[in-house]
């Protein structure tokens, strides 16, 4: 008998390519405070949102991915056949099963790529690069494609003060593959299951189909104790990610957190002593909390306004529902 | 060694005023955190969490919902301290 054989691929990593969709429309405060018996002003205050965008009926989760994935394969200069697999980190796909992953392999034309969901939330896109990153060093896959996508308005009630109001629609994608030089620093992730119910669905679905005037569930946060989570016990991660990484604050060229609210993102800078020469990524102030989708949204767009932090670090932590989190220290493409 | 309640309302208030810019002397026993000094959710966890950090003390989330009032934090926080 023959031994058996095991792979090995190459030993760096980096993300050679992001792409990003938002929703097609622009909602304003305006549109959202009545119900809450809000204001404008009142919201940019709190969360510094000025608009999310949302996508219309026509446009579905999967279209978003899609957008988002064909930027990020062609930035990347590789060909659709070099994608070995592909993840995509929701909440929002409309069915249990199959997953998105795999109609977004096929809508790409980069099937019989392996393809999958992963369910971790705002940290999913992070979780989706240290799998990424793991899948390539160890041969599985040559080059992955990792896409963070949500249609949030599905989840959202309007009368809702908690959460709902933040959310946002949109796909964010990365390429990532072999590389010369070290890209993709180790990943910092975890979980807090004793604070399962601080941020997540209203109730089960079985329990919204059997009470059928209690409507869809809907997506729901317990904002004071997520807020001094995703703050305090998020500053000690990312600590964490930047020592594992051998990167100090000063070596950033940017910061990129889950964009759940602009007060969570300034303590953050705040905790974490950020010199002024850091980017810090802002990009729910027009673009809302999209969840799984916000860190490569922030980071597409970051890039488009600042060129030149091509090739620098960024710190990325995304952190949400499970209580689930993870971050790591990134090339910027 | 433990901070007495003046001490108490004296370091709470100070952290009132650098989270929000509210003038020291408004801040008193007997105001709500809401409804007199228009404190939202999330300057107040982070007073809270100043407030651990200052006083040596656990806050945790669901007692921040009863401390309704600057006099109700500055019981709890200096009973806690014991």
């Amino acid at each position: 008998m023959s031994p058996l054989r095991q792979s090995t691929g190459s030993p760096y990593t980096r993300i050679l390519g992001l792409g990003a969709a938002r929703g097609d429309t622009a909602v304003s405060n305006d549109e959202v405070a009545g119900p809450i018996d809000s204001s404008d002003e009142w919201i940019r205050q709190r969360t510094g949102v000025i608009e999310r965008k949302r996508s219309s009926a026509h446009e579905g989760v999967i279209d978003l991915a899609e957008r988002a994935a064909k930027e990020a394969q062609e930035k990347s200069g590789i060909s659709p056949s070099d994608i070995g697999a592909v993840i995509v980190a929701t909440i929002s796909n409309p069915v249990q099963t199959p997953s998105l992953a795999s109609l977004l392999a096929h809508r790409i034309g980069v099937a019989p790529a392996a393809a999958y969901d992963i369910s971790a939330a705002c940290a999913g896109y992070t979780y989706g690069i240290a799998q990424a990153d793991a899948l390539i060093r160890s041969g599985a896959a040559s080059h992955v494609l990792v896409v963070g996508a949500e249609k949030l308005s599905e989840l959202v009630e309007p009368t809702d003060r908690s959460i709902s109001f933040l959310l946002g629609d949109g796909a964010g994608a990365a390429v990532v593959g072999p590389s010369d030089t070290i890209g993709i620093g180790p990943t910092i992730w975890g979980s807090d299951g004793s604070k399962w119910d601080a941020v997540g669905m209203n109730k089960p679905l079985k329990a919204a189909f059997e009470d059928r005037e209690g409507g869809y569930p809907t997506l729901r946060q317990d904002g004071q104790a997520v807020f001094r989570w995703a703050v305090w016990e998020m500053a000690k991660v990312a600590k964490e990610a930047l020592e594992v990484s051998g990167v100090s604050v000063e070596e950033l060229t940017a910061f990129v957190p889950h964009q759940a609210n602009m007060r969570i993102i300034d303590e953050f800078a705040k905790q974490l002593g950020l010199p002024e020469s850091v980017l810090i990524a802002r990009d729910i102030e027009t673009t809302g909390n999209t969840s799984a989708a916000s860190i490569p949204l922030a980071m597409h767009r970051l890039l488009e306004e600042h060129p030149g932090a091509s090739g620098g670090l960024a710190l990325q932590i995304g952190f949400g529902a499970g209580l689930v989190f993870g971050a790591q220290v990134v090339t910027l493409p | 060694m433990a901070h007495t309640t003046e001490e108490v309302l004296a370091g709470l208030t100070e952290l009132v005023t650098d989270e929000t810019g509210i003038a020291a002397d408004q801040v008193s026993l007997e105001k709500s955190f809401t409804d007199d000094l228009d404190i939202d959710s999330i300057s107040m966890m982070t007073i809270v969490v100043n407030a651990e950090e200052k006083f040596d003390v656990k806050i945790p989330d669901d007692e921040v919902k009863n401390l309704t009032t600057v006099g109700e934090a500055v019981e709890f926080i200096t009973k806690a301290q014991a």
